[in-house]
């Protein structure tokens, strides 16, 4: 029973730095952890709010296609802010679902898997990797729910709003299944059929497919899709038709028959899948495209009237310093705007601008691409939502000088060896 | 064999290393031959007014020692043994104890006393030994002094071993009445008064009940304030405890005693010997702790009912208290400052002083502010010293518009005292003070800014000025610029402090290079400063920080350089290691979390994994965990490409795992296990099995501390998610683990708030695992495997929602897991959440909560049950 320690922290700070640091430390990964089990229930909870949805389909919304403006500011002056709260419902409305459509379109503009173009053949292409052709088209995601379908464009921009045989894609109850089911496509729209051809699934009858691979992914679009009637002939409920596209292992046999294969629509281009990749929105290196004269019209880039321009354009985002960076993630710089022009020439960060490239002020150093000198064309088409990615400028450059050929490709298909080289591998028994 | 006991007892404290070690060893052996015999004939020694006092102290340690030891398994296992031996032999032992009390020898009797106490916190308990206490009393009838004071003390003692719970009232009665008898005045021997009074201060926790009967309480009280005016000075210091005992656990019945009291402890605080003052200063101490916790639960809100009210003694002593506090801080000992345990009248005055100012807010500053303008200026240090601590005191508490002009003027004062002040201790409280006001009235959320762009320049230049005067000094100079920081930590973009940042950064690493940076933790200070300023560093500053790594990588580097180091030095090393991992952390954080700068960062990352991983096979605690916080932060930063680091790092994991002793770094590294998931997502899955036994052992075992296990399950959830369906092969392990915490969890005895805390802590645990496993097996063809655990998991959240004692962030992740059930199991779960009892209503609850989150995951499994019940 000796007397007790009376004394209290003198001069001193409640807390230790160090029990600071393991506080924060814990607070950050609670806060990660939540991240990412809301990261499994995202999609759900994003598609509950979208206005598109909630609307019936007899008062579609305007396609905001048309007034490609409203995706950025339009005009320097000012518009009239919508006055928070404002009781005046009727006045303000138009302008309210405006702000609500541009906030869903952004969104949208976000969710797109962003193949990149091929510069190089991936190793293991035979044995990782699915090809396709690519039907030419408005690459575009689809969402069937509530009653309605509704596909948007990679800027988020609505396409068209119909009914279709997705599930909950039209108000025919009966075959919509649960009421708050939806899908998520990801489909090229093929103007000549009116078609949509599926190239991923999404989201299918509300369950999340984004952590699937490829190889499952397509499994279930194959096997899903034509379940629901949906790849039928369009009919009342049903305004266009979805089809899924023949997807081969990217062997000898498979890469041929996506090259040269008939398929009911035009061909742009080959895709190329890894099969273990998880759907990923933005840029990335486990989808690819690839084109060549043969399989695309549009193998070099055209400008608005449809010619091939005489020196090779990019489209790259003006930033804060000044620099001008691609889509990529982190971005790649190009070049550098001076203050002084970009004053003049009323830029802001943010737009994306039009250069030209002269073929020699670029240079290929350590495989790395370089521009030494970029010409300012013009300010970018309004409707665009992103700048190009390295992988495209770099294509579009090869395939103004050396193409990546389809027989390099064959060629980086090795043919099966396994079998030959292990005779050479005899147990010596003597 | 007696005999020889008593000469191995001398010899095993003899100062013969040799001949030590020999006896030590044979102690051991009887022990292991024999335990009854030993035991056995320890007490008989003890007993024995025939033999050495030394021998037979150490006889009654070695008992006392058999009976009861500092880590929770160990002394579960000797309680254990105790109760296993035979009766007969018991019985003996303590027949022996008991006859101890009455030995002339003081230290025998105080021996025997701790050792029955022991007995008694094994015994009675378990219903044994139910004849002691009354044996005891009958001791307090003998008329020999020495045997009543043993007896007081052995009572004191029980009291502090044994819950109230295991005594019956009556008893309790019997044994207070004996005690406060012991006390009372008119107790011819000062021996039996000190001890009854000692005893009083443990029988407290036993005194529920005489404290709620008025006649009893007056009495007791009576008895308590008499005693504080014995002549002897341990009596009244002892008496003052048990005020100071009584202030925090019957706050609510001493209002007919306050200005009595008040009487008591200003005279011993004014005229008392020191160990008596800082006792009645305690009191006062005391009961401030108890006004700011109810004051706090009635959060501004004075109609809320609390448990027990407010009383205001604090507000009603006021006028009178503050003088008798501000006389206490002219009392200042010399060297102070530069001694780590000091504690004198005016460190507990002016300690006291600052928790007045938080129960009472405005009240306490007219009260102060003439002592501070009376003495600030005046020559005397101790005059100087005692109005600036006055002044920094009084700092938190009241309102900043109540200070804020006060502080403008004082600040130009503050700074310049700081600069010319003559005195250390002056200029060393003058520091501290500016650090107040920093903390206080400095920031985000403070109205009026005592620090504007004309005054931040002059305020740094003096502040960096000062880290160059003597340790003590400089290490207030280092907290004060803390508290500066922080309070620009979400200014935005443009900081204040950006003009000045790399001055900043490079006073402090001065600092830190101080030959005297070892005294008054100067060095830490520093350290810690700098983390403080990376912290609340800006964009515009990101340049900066990240030059600072390097930096401090060199000087981690050089730490790690094999020289032969004496084990002081090592321990001076090993700080230092914690300190610049530490700080490594705060910058891998704060770069990390942006991706502008978290590319240009990651170039060190290799050297920097393997500097944690030299750190590493330096074997302390500190360092470890320091590191293990770092390394989490990395794999934040490095995502998927972590992995290459992974074989060099497993081990230490895994060591840290393992580390039952230091649970802290058991905990932290439990947490890098959930960094590693989501940055490696299913790469991890190759150490999986390595991870999961040791989560597995971790959790079977009773060594470990509690705390660990609730984020061990929420690891369980963590794994599950990264690796998915992968996770097949733990289930048969994880899940009855996870099925019987949560059984336990869940009807788990609230009675008070830690317990609560923690029984809500392991919810959340156990619900994270639940959300990760399923969502990790979302559109898996294995999701039948999870169906069999299913009823179970809706039975928890049953009995969560019918307990109603489960905090926000529990019942957030509950709804969430409904969802996450209905969302993974589909159709199948349709009938089995319509079958549970309170699903619903508890869906209703949570989507109509005010509480955003919940709001959301409620929304969330609204939409997936939904979904499940149509489909």
């Amino acid at each position: 029973m000796a007397p007790h320690d009376l004394r209290r922290p003198f001069k001193r700070p409640a807390i230790s730095d160090q029990q600071r640091r393991r506080e924060l430390a814990l607070l950050r990964q609670a806060q990660q952890r939540s991240d990412s089990h809301n990261r499994a229930r995202r999609l759900a909870s994003s598609l509950l709010s979208l206005p598109a949805a909630d609307q019936p389909p007899s008062s579609p919304e305007p396609i905001l296609e048309d007034q490609p403006i409203q995706i950025e500011p339009a005009s320097p002056e000012p518009e009239p802010e919508a006055p928070e709260a404002a009781p005046t419902r009727d006045l303000n409305a138009v302008q309210a679902s405006k702000l609500k459509g541009l906030e869903a379109r952004r969104w949208f503009a976000r969710q797109l898997m962003l193949p990149e173009w091929m510069i190089d053949v991936p190793p293991h292409l035979d044995r990782d990797w699915y090809v396709f052709a690519r039907p030419a088209g408005k690459r575009c995601f689809v969402v069937s729910s509530n009653g309605t379908t509704v596909s948007r464009l990679r800027n988020g921009s609505v396409l068209h709003q119909f009914p279709s045989l997705l599930p909950n894609g039209s108000r025919r109850k009966d075959l919509s299944g649960p009421a708050h089911s939806y899908c998520i496509l990801d489909c090229i729209f093929h103007e000549p059929d009116q078609t949509y051809y599926v190239i991923d699934m999404v989201c299918w009858r509300g369950y999340s497919l984004y952590d699937c691979t490829a190889e499952f992914r397509f499994f279930w679009l194959n096997s899903k899709l034509a379940e629901t009637g949906a790849c039928n002939p369009p009919a009342v409920h049903h305004k266009y038709r979805f089809s899924v596209i023949p997807i081969y292992d990217c062997d000898h046999t498979g890469l041929q028959a996506a090259y040269t294969g008939t398929v009911p629509y035009v061909k742009d281009g080959l895709l190329f899948y890894n099969k273990h990749a998880h759907y990923q929105t933005g840029n990335t290196p486990l989808a690819l495209v690839w084109k060549d004269v043969f399989s695309s019209q549009y193998f070099l880039d055209t400008d608005s009237t449809g010619q091939v321009p005489a020196q090779q354009q990019v489209v790259l985002e003006l930033q804060d310093d000044g620099k001008l960076t691609t889509s990529d993630d982190p971005p790649v710089v190009f070049g550098c705007m001076d203050g002084e022009f970009l004053h003049k020439s009323n830029l802001r960060s943010g737009n994306l601008l039009r250069f030209a490239v002269r073929d020699e002020s670029v240079r290929l150093h350590d495989g790395k691409l370089e521009i030494l000198d970029l010409q300012f064309v013009a300010k970018s088409n309004r409707s665009r939502a992103f700048a190009d990615s390295y992988s495209k400028v770099f294509f579009q450059y090869a395939a103004r000088h050396s193409p990546l050929r389809i027989e390099d490709l064959i060629a980086s298909i090795q043919p099966n060896l396994g079998d030959n080289s292990k005779t050479t591998d005899v147990d010596m028994d003597g | 064999m007696a005999m020889e006991v008593t000469q191995i007892l001398l010899n095993a404290q003899s100062v013969d290393g040799s001949i030590r070690k020999h006896a030590e060893e044979s102690l051991k052996q009887f022990q292991e031959q024999n335990l009854p015999a030993f035991l056995l004939s320890l007490s008989s020694e003890l007993a024995n007014n025939e033999k050495p006092v030394d021998s037979r102290k150490l006889a009654g340690l070695i008992l006392k020692n058999a009976l009861d030891a500092k880590e929770q398994h160990r002394k579960n296992e000797l309680v254990q043994r105790w109760l296993s031996l035979d009766m007969g032999v018991k019985a003996q032992i303590k027949a022996y104890l008991l006859q101890t009390l009455s030995s002339p020898v003081p230290d025998a009797r105080s021996t025997a006393s701790q050792v029955i106490a022991k007995i008694a916190g094994i015994e009675l308990p378990q219903k044994q030994w139910p004849e002691l206490i009354g044996s005891l009393l009958s001791n307090i009838h003998q008329l020999q002094p020495h045997v009543k004071q043993a007896t007081l003390e052995t009572l004191g003692y029980l009291c502090e071993e044994v819950s109230p719970q295991v005594v019956d009232q009556d008893q309790v009665n019997k044994i207070l009445t004996a005690v406060v008898q012991g006390m009372n005045a008119s107790e011819g021997s000062p021996d039996v008064r000190l001890a009854a009074t000692r005893a009083l201060y443990n029988a407290l926790g036993f005194a529920q009940a005489n404290f709620s009967n008025d006649m009893e309480r007056d009495y007791i009280m009576r008895v308590v304030c008499e005693a504080t005016l014995s002549p002897v000075v341990k009596i009244r210091q002892a008496a003052f405890e048990c005020l100071v005992a009584i202030s925090s656990t019957y706050y609510d019945k001493l209002a007919s005693y306050m200005q009595d009291i008040f009487n008591i402890t200003a005279k011993a605080v004014r005229e008392d010997e020191e160990p008596v003052a800082l006792q009645a200063i305690e009191f006062w101490s005391s009961i401030c702790d108890e006004e700011i916790d109810i004051l706090d639960e009635y959060g501004g809100d004075f109609t809320a009912d609390s448990d027990i009210p407010c009383f205001y003694f604090i507000k009603q002593a006021l006028p009178a208290l503050v003088p008798m506090l501000l006389e206490t801080l002219l009392k200042q000992e010399e060297d102070q400052d530069q001694d780590e345990g000091a504690w004198n009248l005016a460190m507990a005055g002016g300690t006291c002083l600052g928790l007045v100012a938080r129960t009472v807010g405005d009240d306490i500053v007219p009260l102060v502010m003439p002592f501070i303008e009376e003495n600030i200026t005046k020559p005397d240090w101790r005059q100087r010293e005692a109005a600036t601590y006055a002044f920094g005191s009084i700092l938190e508490g009241p309102s900043p518009d109540k200070l804020t002009r006060i502080v403008n003027v004082a600040l130009n004062f503050m700074l310049t005292a700081l600069m010319k002040d003559p005195n250390n201790h002056v200029k060393d409280t003058t520091a501290w003070t500016l650090g107040r006001i920093f903390e206080f009235l400095h920031g985000s959320t403070v109205e009026t800014p005592i620090i504007t762009p004309e005054n931040c320049q002059q305020i740094l230049t003096v502040l960096l000025q000062s880290m160059k005067d003597v340790p003590n000094v400089a290490e207030k100079a280092c907290g004060a610029l803390y508290f500066l920081a922080q309070g620009y930590e979400d200014v935005g973009p443009a900081s204040p402090l950006s003009p000045y940042f790399q001055e900043i950064i490079q006073a402090l690493l001065n600092v830190t290079h101080r030959e005297d940076a070892g005294e008054s933790r100067l060095r830490t200070a520093a350290y810690e400063t700098l983390n403080e300023v990376v912290r609340c560093s800006t964009d515009e500053t990101a340049p900066i920080v990240m030059q600072l790594v390097p930096v401090i990588m060199m000087e981690l580097h050089q730490t790690l350089e094999g020289q032969k180091l004496s084990s002081d030095e090592r321990e001076k090393q090993n700080e230092l290691q914690g300190l610049l991992c530490g700080c490594l952390q705060v910058i891998i954080q704060k770069l990390g979390a942006s991706e502008t700068t978290k590319y240009a960062f990651l170039q060190y990352a290799d050297q920097i994994m393997d500097l944690f991983l030299r750190v590493f096979a330096c074997r302390n605690a500190t360092v470890h965990e320091e590191a293990m916080l770092a390394i989490g932060a990395l794999a934040y930063a490095t995502g998927a490409n972590f992995v290459k680091y992974m074989q060099g790092f497993y081990p230490y994991l895994e060591m840290g795992l393992q580390n039952f002793e230091e649970y802290q770094v058991c905990a932290i590294t439990v947490g890098v296990v959930g960094d590693l998931c989501r940055a490696l997502e299913d790469k991890i899955l190759p150490f999986c099995d390595g991870i999961m036994t040791q989560l597995l052992k971790d959790l079977s075992s009773n060594q470990l501390h509690r705390s660990v296990k609730p984020p061990i399950f929420s690891c369980f959830g963590d794994l599950a998610l990264a690796i998915g369906e992968s996770f097949e092969k733990y289930l048969i392990y994880a899940m009855p683990m996870l099925q019987s915490a949560a059984e336990l969890s869940a009807h788990a005895a609230t009675a008070d708030d830690e317990m609560l805390e923690y029984t809500n802590q392991l919810r959340n645990g156990i619900l994270e695992a639940y959300s990760g496993i399923l969502q990790g097996f979302k559109n898996s063809p294995k999701t039948q495997l999870l169906l069999p655990y299913a009823p179970h998991v809706l039975q928890f959240l049953d009995a969560l929602y019918n307990e109603k004692d489960m905090d926000d962030t529990v019942m957030k992740t509950a709804i969430g897991v409904l969802g996450d059930l209905a969302d993974t199991l589909g159709s199948h779960a349709g009938p089995l959440i319509n079958q549970s009892v309170s699903s619903k209503d508890f869906l209703e609850e949570c989507l109509s909560s005010d509480d955003h989150l919940i709001k959301e995951a409620a929304d969330w499994a609204k939409l997936a049950i939904s979904r499940a019940i149509a489909g």
